[in-house]
Order: structure tokens, then sequence, then C-alpha cells
């Protein structure tokens, strides 16, 4: 099952949707590890023949299934890291009327939803729909490095190790939720971690 | 009072542009410099014609950074309600008027990588300020211009002499059409259309551009409506406690007006949606339209905005 229903939140906490085809002449697809899901459940022969699909397996095996949908364009990358370069010469050849999908985890979405809007298109026309693992990408707020793929709350900051809150604060512009030092007043009094969404 | 701020100003120049438009410049009584404004913002400019006040508004065409005076451009409409013909007719340099403190509805997305005009006759207004702000920030655009014939196509001949790559013209008269899927196919990301013009001109645009699958936030359209007129109708004022005649020639917010009863405006275009009123009871039939309200709140029977709708029927309530 890689649907999940996050809880109602804050306004800053972004909501994501469910990919449904758009008319447009060109479409950038780009799916992570069960995103693949997502794109098998909206894939048409039409479509598909004006797709360029970016595919980033994160260690899952959809990619020839994927690759059967015969998209213009197919591309498979093992991270998102290995991925950003592609995405970002593909957005800067781009023309407007491009239709964007993504799919997979937060981080992902986010992430490329910033190069997108730096790229020009306005945030709410790109689509996006949410797919396999829940965990997120994490500001600490004090020393502002990031830290990937957080699953529990709190957790210590990867970079200063304090010990951080998982907030639903989001940030569209580094496209990251917010950690706050959860044990400021009272050093060494941090609650035992659990899943975020326990 | 209701609308934006008031300017005291003086007319200190009329000048003919064409058969049809005529430029006016406003300087403030008080010598005081102008505010400073944002390409595609318009003033609304108070018209005492006998016993009727006209509020109208018109985009501002000067630089928006000139704080010496305003400048608007005027078409003449002898079939509308009179307030052109006023400024045409009636309106002379050295007369003291007072207009608004500007409003933009239709400012630049600065966040556009390009900006695409498109103008269809004196929609070519708020245009002429924009590219005078783009021209200042060093943005990226392109005019297109379709008008009747050379002689209605005002200020095509400074715009093409002074620039000659950005600006396309194009005679109705002559059968030339801006060729606009050929031209809105292949434009780079970031690239926001502004479109400005009559009504069948801003639905072309814009349906093109959705079909060719252009995000919503990306278009940019300005049209403002002058009240119809209609069949004069009653409305009583639930809060203010009065009942009023609505005339055949009058909108049903002037109306509101000339009865006393401070009601908040702005454009008086139907596009900014500040007028928008609460309907307590009616038996009849609404005319709405305004740009503001959705299809649903249309049908609800439940809002009205008084600038440019009105109404046909035994009974109407306002929450005002």
């Amino acid at each position: 099952m890689s649907k999940f229903e996050f809880p109602p939140s804050i306004k800053s906490r972004p909501v994501w949707g469910t990919l449904e085809p758009r008319p447009g002449k060109h479409h950038l697809m780009i799916a992570e590890a069960e995103g693949a899901e997502a794109i098998l459940e909206i894939a048409t022969p039409d479509l598909m023949a004006k797709t360029h699909l970016i595919f980033i397996a994160k260690g899952t095996d959809y990619g020839p299934k994927l690759e059967a949908l015969n998209p213009m364009q197919f591309r498979e990358t093992p991270t998102y890291g290995s991925a950003v370069q592609r995405i970002e010469r593909v957005l800067s050849d781009a023309a407007m009327g491009l239709q964007l999908y993504l799919t997979g985890t937060e981080g992902m979405m986010g992430q490329v939803m910033q190069a997108a809007v730096t790229a020009g298109i306005p945030h709410t026309a790109i689509q996006t729909e949410h797919r396999g693992s829940v965990a997120r990408r994490m500001q600490c707020v004090h020393c502002k490095g990031i830290t990937e793929d957080v699953e529990m709350d709190p957790f210590q900051c990867s970079h200063c190790g304090l010990n951080l809150f998982v907030r639903d604060h989001y940030s569209r512009r580094i496209a990251a939720y917010q950690g706050v030092c959860i044990d400021a007043e009272d050093p060494g009094n941090v609650p035992a971690p659990k899943g975020i969404y326990e | 009072m209701s609308g934006a701020e008031k300017i005291a100003v003086r007319v200190t120049e009329i000048t003919p542009v064409n058969d049809l438009i005529t430029r006016f410049r406003f300087e403030r009584t008080d010598g005081g410099p102008m505010p400073m404004f944002s390409g595609g913002a318009h003033t609304v400019v108070e018209m005492k014609d006998g016993d009727v006040t006209r509020l109208n508004p018109y985009s501002l065409m000067s630089d928006p950074m000139d704080q010496s005076a305003y400048t608007i451009s005027v078409r003449r409409d002898d079939e509308g309600r009179g307030g052109s013909l006023f400024l045409h007719n009636k309106v002379a340099v050295g007369d003291e008027m007072v207009i608004s403190y500007p409003v933009n509805l239709f400012p630049l997305d600065l966040r556009a990588k390009k900006h695409l005009f498109f103008a269809g006759g004196i929609g070519i207004t708020p245009f002429l300020s924009q590219i005078k702000q783009m021209e200042r920030t060093g943005g990226k655009w392109e005019l297109h211009f379709a008008a009747r014939n050379p002689g209605l196509a005002a200020y095509a001949d400074t715009l093409t002499a002074q620039y000659p790559h950005h600006v396309h013209v194009y005679y109705d008269d002559d059968n030339q059409r801006i060729a606009l899927e050929s031209l809105l196919d292949g434009q780079p990301l970031g690239t926001h259309i502004y479109v400005c013009g009559p009504k069948g001109m801003i639905d072309w645009v814009r349906n093109t551009a959705a079909d060719l699958g252009w995000p919503r936030e990306a278009v940019h359209h300005e049209e403002f409506l002058a009240p119809k007129p209609g069949k004069p109708f009653e409305v009583k004022l639930a809060i203010s406690n009065k009942v009023v005649q609505v005339g055949e020639h009058e909108s049903l917010l002037e109306a509101i007006e000339r009865a006393g009863v401070d009601a908040p405006y702005l454009c008086r275009g139907g596009a900014c949606g500040q007028c928008e009123t609460d309907v307590i009871d009616y038996d009849g039939t609404f005319i709405h339209r305004d740009h503001w309200l959705e299809e649903d709140e249309h049908a609800s029977g439940k809002k009205i905005m008084p600038c440019v709708s009105r109404f046909e029927g035994k009974t109407l309530v306002l929450d005002r």
C-alpha cells in the first residue's frame, strides 16, 4: 500500500493531490520509488508519447514496467541527487504549456517544485501525488543544516546534533519542514522518539 | 468615504490622439508630487455633470515613476453613459477635477521571465505604463497590438519607432490577425501573458492559452465594464432603511450613493470585488455582469456587485 492519508494540519503544511492527465504538448513526469504506481494509473499511450519520464528508483524495481509504457523519453536514476542535473536541464529547455507531474516522497516533490518554480512554473500549476515513504526533509532552524528522510520525532540534527522537534511548518523556498530544538529550556529532557504520525 | 483616497488636480493638457481618443494630463492643484504607481494601475476620475456624478476608471499611461503628472487616454463612446463624452466635450484645460489614488488590478507579475502583452484598441493604455516600467527595470517584454486601422491605433507609431523589435501591430481592416497559436507555442518557461481589449479578444487569448496547457496563473487580463443601462428598479437598503429607485441610465451603486449611503467600491468596473454586497431578499431576476463572483455565486441569489449588475423584478433587499 503506497498511499497514506496525512492528518489535517496547519495551513503551512503542503497538501498533495492526485495526478490526472492534462492538456498540453509536452509532459514531464518525475516518479520516485512507489510513485511509479501513480504513473501506471494515469498512463495512456497518447499521453506517454508526449512524456519525458524520469524514474528515481531508490532501490525499487518499477523501472521495466514504466519503460514498457513507451514514454517519449525514459531515464532511470538510483537517487534524487543523481537526477537533479537532468531535471534542471529539462526545465531550462522547456516551453510554456509543459505539464509537470511529481509523485513520490514529500522531500523529492518539494525539491523539484522549488526547481520548477525557479524555472518559471507557478507552484499552483504543478501536479503532485504523495506515494511511498512518509519520511520528511527537515531543516534545523538553528544551524540551517538539512537532514533527509527523517522518520522519527524528535530526531537529532545530522549537522549540529541538537534534539529537534518535527514541526508541520513548511518552507517552500527551502523545500523542507522546520525542526526546532525540543530541550532548549531543560537540556537533556528529550521525550522518547516515535514515528511522526504515531 | 469609500474608494481610494482622492487627489485634487487641474487639467493641464488636452491632446487629441486620433478621431476617437483624447489624452488628458492632470497635475495636483497644490503643486505637490503625484504618488508613484505600478504599471497597469488605474485612477477613478470624478465627473460632475450637472446633477449626475460619474466615477469612471481609466488606466494610467504615464511613466509610473514620473511624479509631475498623470496622463490618461479616453476613447469617446457615443453610445455609452456619457462619461467619455463628458471628458471629450465638457472638460477644458485649467478645469479642476478630483481623481483617485492609483489602484492596480492589472499588475505585472515580476516573477515572470518574459512578459507577453496583447492589446486591442484602447486596451493599449495599461501597457504604456507597464512598458515604461519594464524599460526602467530591464524586463523582457513583447507587445502585440491589434487595432481597426492605423488611424485608430493610438500610440502605435511612437511605440514602433521607439521599440521596433518589441512591438508588433495588426490592422483588422487589412485582415491582419495575431497568429496566436504559433506565437504561444514555444514561449520559454516563465512567460506570462497580459491581455487588455474587447471581451472577444480577452476570451480568445485566455482560451487559446488554456488549450495549450498554460497555467491560469500566468495569464492576466483586464477589462473594465461600463455599467449598462437597463429597466428602472427599486431597491431596499436594509441597514440604512432606505428605498431607492435605480434609474435607467444609472448603476445600482450610483443610486445607492445618490441616496447618501456610503458603499464600498474601488474599480467600478466589475473587476476588483470591493463592492460585493449581500442580498437579503429578492423576488425577480439578477442581471449579473461582473468578473468577480463565481458562477455558483451568481446563481445563488445571495450576492450582487452593484457597480455593473442590475435587477429586474418586484423586490430586492440589500444588506447595506
